[in-house]
């Protein structure tokens, strides 16, 4: 955190000058370890070990806090009984194919629930189930809010049970033998955190890319979950799971997304054989009950936002105009298809995946295989210059006579040059004015898309085909010599409009039946009243701690998510210290500092009536209100790719052999075997070091915007990687000398840090080297600095939920010296390989 | 006189960003310092120097990893001034040291004279340069650029009393937490420069972090020095005129 | 943990040949930690060979002075002939070597803006300014015979000049930080005077006639002694401080110059009427002359460089309870 996200790290630092006790848990020695109360050192991909075994040790000395674990989580909730655990089946869940390599998840449900029918989906089923993961927050068709449970928690299919059982064998040992970590520093940290949980205490987790980059990245962060919500962490001050974004409004662009399977406001994509019209599809994304049940209403309005008069009940609001999908179209997929010719054209805005994405070699031998290629940047990055100077120009795998890409480099105007807003971190919007005009032809990336799509539209004529674009609503004011498009404009059409215009102030306003319209339901009351709350700038010294008066987060400004779990069951806060929002009987509502993320007059006792459908389905003692039964999941009935519940997988490439199940790897991981992207074999002797790759304060993601800027590239000029004085001894290394990393997809060149930060360890009596590298340099870009690309070292296999590459944890040979050059490089891979 | 002002640099709540070097670079168009791989933990700029003026020192050992952000510490007796002979170092209204780049004639006499190896001469353009204290933002009422960037606050600027004063509270602190390795270093007005105006909290020794441990204004011993000189220079009339003594030959 | 100044003394772990800023090969063996085995304070920056000939120029140029007053005084014209002119030589060469070390002309001017007793640099730009005019005035009248008055009143107050410009020199390099120059402050003075005097005896007694060069030649061994003596003196007062003047190559400077001054010195008193073994002699003296100014500023440097010059005795000091003290204002 010290070292990519140093402006809030100083609250930490506040924090623990006000007593607070800081652990950090990374491979890494980094900033933030030289700044907290205590660090562990953990091998790269044994998270959920620790994890796990922190929530046996919780579970089996009863720390968990009942009170909050039976109101508020699924804890006593029963499955269906032909559920089957790892436990039983050495390492799989039940419903797995190991053909496919997917899993059917229907065995996974609660009792009672009925199985969502499987058909057979041509190409995009695994897809599908992928793209659910991301939006349901339910469990989809046919599931009651209230499903069978046992308070009395015996029942050995409650969940409680199945938890206790599956997570027993994570034991202390467990965490010593696979992560490296002695007992006594994993009983400090047990013993820390049980002791800052429950009443009066609350401890908070914090995590960045170091858990999701990984095979089995989104159970790392449900097994988090399971902890919190298990030590009464959720919902409360202090508490959460805080998960540090990246670039600057990375979260707005999850929120009005640029990914392929969602639609603004979590909302999933529509699948071209799995929905038929928009009732069909509405019926099948998701359950009646929590505030998911209104989605109806958050889609329609949608459809009203973007193809406005022309969406009407009568055509389905045009749900028929948006884009289907047909399987994988995520960033590696559509690679591929690049390679195998499939993929034609390719528009690279703000992203330089040349040196960002895992297997650079494959980038660019897909960019290399386009007819055109659009690159919008503010600088000349690697994407854009690979046909001249990628490195497989040098080995001669790429000619640049024989390169046919036309490339467009279109340049951008930065953060400064445009307004808008950023989505932070913590979901807060925070309007940004413009600075400066763009110099030359830089133009906003609104200006760009919104002046594209008006030549396009000038250009089409009458054909059916062509009427989903000519009919959106694409009518924004133009500001300016520039003729920029009013972001204000965009931002109130994202907050919707009622009747006659009128701008909405909350998501509940939101109608199914075409009367309003809304681009991002969650972002509803964003412009409430006229007023633009992403540009609130109320100083602290005027306004309580909670600060609503600076920006505005989404949902309706709520600061803290689910926050009615701040209070007992009964409404009451669960303890004077931790007091936040809470039910005044008097006033027959929720009160606090924070708006209630309840509604506001549902009192504590409140009971739903039979059949009741969306919020009002749920109970006054539900605080997790996405949630088709309101409560907090232990166990995920549905919606995950690979597992209910967290289970330890080694990384697909690993030196070390899974000790807690015969299962190597995660079963459902996805893998690419194609020749472009060969995988060095787990446990394999030619590979014995595992490397992680990371950031630097001093530089940003890719470089592109920090290496040609003289007073950051001096800071890190050159390429580097850590290794420990012993490996540096053993291998023949030299401090400020060069090293050579070497994986079955090639080799690069790094100058070498020799630190005692990077300390080898112990694992089952063997010793593993570990070798970190930043991977922040590239071949081209501005000139000030260069370097061999990172991340040309991993391979491309993803986590099965979200299709993340695994670029945390993997395995390499490190040589002394420089690499080979040209042809010779080849060889030395060739040999590698076969050898 | 407007009140002292000065620094107190606390190297506990430091986390290293460099925020500090970058943002005293950008203010004061201060050129970079080249791009050179050191292989000193993550410290690339090595030391204080003309096209330095604020350092972030990254010590590691025995499982520490010490930051630090150095800069000029606007002595009370400053070295670097008393020896200029142009006038061009002189003392700001806020009791900060300053070079004045018009005047400075690049005589390079101050950069030896610095107990602390801060002030530089730029080889290109032959002047001398160091930290302004931001004399330009201080006289525009605005705190200097370095601890304006600084997230932790682990660069405090105020009027000295008042951070002297703050410093000891910090160190009592520190050291009733057991953190008794914690060491006020520059704020004594004792010392051997009359204290600094920016002043430091370190966990170790100064020398750790490439300070020196005890320095002191080298003209403080200056009288003694020209006493010892006219003694050598009334040896030399006296030889002279023991040669010339003799009988004429 | 890797990484302190215990651990640098092995180039596994700093790879100093890979470093090109940091080549230090003389990090420290004493017990303290440095960082990364680099300086302290900053090195002189001054260039070779500018400020060492020009410390070479001065001190022939002030001494030189001196002995033409002398010789003014006791009546040895052609001893104040050649000693003026070498005055004059010295000053006006001195000079031009500083304004070369300063760039550009206007620079040494700018020194005269202000005067500063403070800075031993601002007092020395004086006394040159001072005593170039005077030995200029001197050898002017000497040369045209114009204003012989005025220019035998130079003559003389160029001896008082000239006894500053050879020992302001030694202020000016004890007045900084380096430890080699600071702690010698007692003896550079003499150091410098000796030597000062043996190279204006040198010069003189070889540009003056045979008969008239005795007090010349007395100079040049009187000051060839003084300048190894104190030398000598210095380099063990000062310890391990004195440590740069024995070793590296200010330590084969300092041995050249004790070998040439002395052997210069010698030959100036036994030379007697050989022309060749006076050359030789002068030559020898010169040459150490100049020996010691490159082996002071070269064991300035070095004693700069290493950190432990600076560390060490501060620590030494700190640990016996007396810290260095100026009482604050
Ligand atoms: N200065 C700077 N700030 C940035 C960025 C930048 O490039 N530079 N990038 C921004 C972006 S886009 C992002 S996404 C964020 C990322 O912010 P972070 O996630 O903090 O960045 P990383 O350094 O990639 O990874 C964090 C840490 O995860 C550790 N790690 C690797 N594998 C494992 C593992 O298996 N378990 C554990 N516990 N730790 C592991 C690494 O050693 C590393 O120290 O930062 C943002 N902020
Ligand atoms: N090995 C390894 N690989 C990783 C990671 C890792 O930890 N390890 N981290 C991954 C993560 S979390 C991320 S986010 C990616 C980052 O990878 P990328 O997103 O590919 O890298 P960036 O360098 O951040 O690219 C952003 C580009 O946007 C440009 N830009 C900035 N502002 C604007 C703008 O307003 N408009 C336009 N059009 N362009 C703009 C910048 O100049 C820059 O070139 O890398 C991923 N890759
Ligand atoms: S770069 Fe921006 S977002 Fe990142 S830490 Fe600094 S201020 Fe925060
Ligand atoms: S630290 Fe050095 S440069 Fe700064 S005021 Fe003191 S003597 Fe001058
Ligand atoms: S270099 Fe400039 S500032 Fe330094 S002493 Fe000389 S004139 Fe003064
Ligand atoms: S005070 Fe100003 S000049 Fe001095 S280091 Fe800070 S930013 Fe730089
Ligand atoms: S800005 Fe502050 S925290 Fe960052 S390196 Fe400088 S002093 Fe340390
Ligand atoms: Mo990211």
């Amino acid at each position: 955190m010290a070292e990519c996200h140093p402006v809030g790290y100083q609250w930490v630092m506040e924090a623990r000058a006000r007593g607070a006790k800081v652990f950090h848990i990374d491979p890494r020695f980094s900033r933030t370890s030289a700044t907290v109360d205590r660090y562990l050192a953990i091998r790269a991909g044994t998270d959920i070990v620790l994890l796990g075994a922190l929530i046996n040790y919780v579970l089996s000395n009863g720390l968990d806090f009942r009170e909050y674990v039976l109101a508020y989580t699924n804890a006593a909730t029963l499955v269906n009984k032909d559920f089957r655990d790892t436990e039983d089946l050495d390492g799989l869940f039940s419903g797995y194919d190991e053909e496919t390599g997917r899993y059917d998840p229907s065995s996974w449900a609660y009792e009672g629930d009925v199985p969502e029918e499987e058909e057979p989906v041509e190409g995009g089923g695994h897809h599908a189930e992928a793209a659910g993961s991301d939006s349901y927050g339910a469990r989809g068709a046919g599931a009651s809010a209230t499903p069978p449970a046992d308070p009395t928690l015996t029942n050995p299919r409650c969940v409680y049970r199945i938890l206790k059982r599956h997570y027993s064998r994570y034991t202390p040992e467990m965490v010593e033998e696979l992560c490296g970590i002695p007992p006594e520093r994993f009983h400090e940290l047990a013993e820390a955190i049980t002791a800052n949980s429950g009443r009066e205490r609350t401890t908070a987790w914090v995590y960045s890319v170091g858990w999701t980059q990984h095979s089995v990245g989104v159970q790392y962060i449900r097994a988090a979950s399971i902890l919190q919500l298990l030590l009464g962490n959720m919902g409360r001050p202090g508490g959460g799971i805080m998960a540090l974004r990246g670039h600057a409004s990375i979260q707005g662009s999850t929120d009005i997304p640029t990914l392929f399977n969602l639609l603004p406001g979590y909302i999933a994509m529509p699948h071209a054989h799995r929905h038929d019209g928009l009732d069909h599809y509405l019926e099948r994304e998701g359950a009646d009950t929590g505030w998911w049940g209104n989605r109806r209403a958050y889609v329609v309005s949608l459809l009203k936002a973007w193809w406005g008069d022309a969406a009407t009940e009568d055509n389905d609001y045009r749900f028929d105009y948006l884009p289907r999908l047909t399987g994988d179209h995520g960033h590696y997929a559509t690679v591929m298809g690049q390679i195998d010719g499939t993929v034609k054209g390719y528009f690279v805005v703000g992203e330089n995946p040349a040196v960002g994405s895992a297997n650079g070699k494959a980038q660019r031998l897909g960019l290399a295989n386009l007819d055109w290629l659009v690159v919008r940047d503010l600088m000349l990055v690697e994407t854009a210059t690979f046909w001249k100077d990628a490195p497989e120009i040098e080995t001669g795998e790429l000619r640049t006579e024989d390169i046919g890409t036309e490339v467009f480099f279109m340049p951008a105007a930065s953060h400064v040059e445009k307004e808008g807003t950023f989505t932070n971190t913590q979901r807060l919007l925070q309007w940004r004015e413009r600075a400066l005009d763009p110099p030359h032809d830089c133009r906003s990336d609104l200006w760009f898309f919104y002046h594209l799509g008006k030549r396009i539209r000038r250009r089409l004529g009458d054909d059916e085909i062509d009427r989903p674009v000519k009919e959106l609503t694409w009518d924004y004011p133009e500001i300016g010599e520039q003729r920029d498009p009013d972001a204000e404009a965009v931002l109130r059409e994202i907050n919707g409009t009622g009747p006659g215009g009128r701008l909405l102030a909350s998501l509940r306003e939101l109608k199914p039946d075409g009367s309003t319209s809304c681009g991002c339901w969650i972002y509803c009351g964003v412009y409430a009243d006229g007023v633009n709350m992403a540009a609130r700038r109320t100083p602290h010294t005027e306004q309580g701690p909670v600060a609503l008066e600076w920006g505005w987060a989404w949902p309706a400004n709520r600061r803290i998510l689910y926050n009615r779990a701040s209070a007992d069951p009964q409404g009451r806060p669960w303890s004077e210290r931790k007091k936040y929002v809470y039910w005044d009987a008097g006033k027959g509502r929720w009160v606090g500092p924070d708006v209630p993320d309840f509604e506001e007059d549902k009192a504590p006792d409140y009971v739903p009536p039979e059949g009741a459908k969306a919020q009002d389905a749920l109970a006054g003692t539900d605080p997790f209100i996405m949630q088709s039964d309101g409560r907090g999941w232990l166990y995920v009935p549905s919606g995950l790719s690979d597992g209910p519940l967290p289970a330890h997988y080694e990384p697909h490439e690993s030196p070390v052999r899974n000790a807690l199940y015969g299962r190597q790897a995660n079963p459902a991981r996805r893998t690419i075997d194609r020749p472009e992207n060969p995988y060095n074999p787990a446990l394999s002797p030619r590979f014995p070091y595992v490397y992680t790759t990371s950031r630097l304060t001093e530089h940003h993601t890719t470089g592109a915007m920090s290496r040609p800027l003289p007073y950051l590239a001096e800071l890190q000029p050159e390429a580097f990687c850590e290794v420990s004085p012993r490996m540096a001894e053993e291998l023949g290394l030299e401090n400020g000398g060069w090293a050579t990393i070497v994986t079955a997809r090639t080799a690069i060149e790094l100058r070498v840090l020799v630190t005692g930060r990077v300390r080898p360890l112990r694992l089952n009596g063997r010793t593993v080297h570990q070798v970190i590298m930043p991977y922040h340099w590239g071949y081209s870009s501005g000139g000030v600095i260069t370097g061999d690309v990172v991340n040309d070292l991993p391979s491309i296999v993803l986590d099965p939920n979200v299709y993340i590459q695994e670029s945390k944890a993997g395995t390499c040979d490190v040589l002394p010296g420089r690499r080979p050059r040209g042809t010779a490089l080849l060889d030395l891979i060739e040999r590698y390989r076969h050898g | 006189m407007a009140e002292r002002m000065g620094f107190f640099t606390d190297t506990s709540i430091c986390i290293g960003c460099k925020a500090c070097e970058v943002a005293c670079k950008e203010w004061n168009q201060v050129p970079d310092d080249g791009f050179v791989f050191r292989a000193t933990s993550y410290d690339n700029t090595g030391a204080l120097g003309a096209s330095t003026w604020r350092h972030v020192a990254f010590v590691e050992q025995d499982g520490r990893w010490l930051m630090s952000s150095d800069v000029c510490k606007h002595c009370t007796h400053a070295a670097c001034l008393d020896v200029c002979p142009t006038g061009a170092l002189f003392r700001t209204e806020f009791d900060t040291v300053v070079v004045q780049a018009d005047v400075c004639n690049g005589c390079g006499y101050c950069v030896p004279a610095c107990p602390y190896g801060v002030i530089d001469r730029r080889e290109d353009d032959g002047r001398a340069w160091k930290c302004t204290l931001c004399y330009d933002r201080l006289r525009g009422g605005m705190e200097p650029a370095c601890a304006k960037a600084c997230p932790t606050e682990s660069i405090q600027f105020g009027p000295l009393d008042e951070l002297r004063q703050r410093a000891a509270e910090r160190v009592e602190r520190l050291h009733a937490d057991g953190r008794t390795e914690a060491r006020l270093y520059g704020e004594n007005p004792d010392n051997g420069v009359g204290g600094t105006g920016a002043f430091f909290l370190l966990l170790d020794e100064p020398e750790t972090y490439g300070l020196p441990p005890d320095p002191v204004v080298t003209t403080r011993d200056l009288p003694a020095m020209w006493r010892w000189a006219g003694g050598a220079a009334l040896a030399l009339a006296a030889g002279v005129a023991a040669c010339f003594l003799g009988k004429r030959g | 943990m890797g990484m302190g100044a215990g651990d640098c003394d092995g180039d596994t772990v700093c790879g100093e040949a890979l470093m090109p800023r940091r080549r230090d090969e003389m990090v420290p063996d004493a017990e303290f930690r440095s960082y990364y085995g680099q300086p302290v304070i900053k090195q002189p920056i001054w260039h070779e060979p500018h400020m060492p000939t020009y410390l070479y120029l001065g001190g022939l140029s002030g001494a030189a002075g001196a002995m033409a007053a002398a010789a003014r005084l006791t009546g040895r014209d052609r001893l104040e002939l050649a000693a003026r002119m070498t005055a004059f030589a010295g000053a006006s060469a001195g000079a031009a070597f500083l304004v070369a070390e300063l760039g550009r002309p206007m620079r040494f001017l700018n020194m005269l803006r202000v005067f500063k007793l403070t800075s031993p640099m601002s007092v020395g730009s004086w006394t040159l300014a001072a005593h170039s005019g005077l030995t200029g005035v001197a050898a002017g009248s000497a040369v045209t015979g114009l204003l012989p008055l005025a220019g035998d009143a130079a003559s003389v107050a160029s001896g008082l000049s000239g006894v500053a410009m050879a020992t302001y020199t030694a202020v000016l390099l004890a007045d900084t930080a380096v430890p080699a120059w600071h702690e010698g402050m007692r003896e550079l003075p003499f150091l410098f005077s000796g030597s000062a005097l043996a190279s204006a005896g040198a010069a003189v007694m070889l540009t003056t006639p045979r008969a008239q060069a005795g007090p010349a030649r007395a100079a040049a061994a009187a000051g060839a002694v003084a300048e190894v003596v104190a030398g000598g003196l210095m380099e063990r007062r000062l310890g391990l401080v004195g440590e740069p003047y024995r070793t590296g190559r200010a330590g084969r400077l300092m041995r050249a110059s004790r070998v040439l001054t002395l052997g210069g010195g010698l030959l100036a008193t036994v030379a007697g009427r050989s022309r060749a073994l006076t050359a030789l002699s002068g030559l020898a003296i010169t040459a150490g002359a100049l020996c010691t100014r490159f082996g002071v500023l070269e064991a300035g440097r070095a004693s700069a460089k290493d950190p432990k010059y600076t560390v060490v005795p501060q620590r030494d000091r700190l640990d016996a309870g007396h810290p260095a003290s100026v009482p604050g204002r």
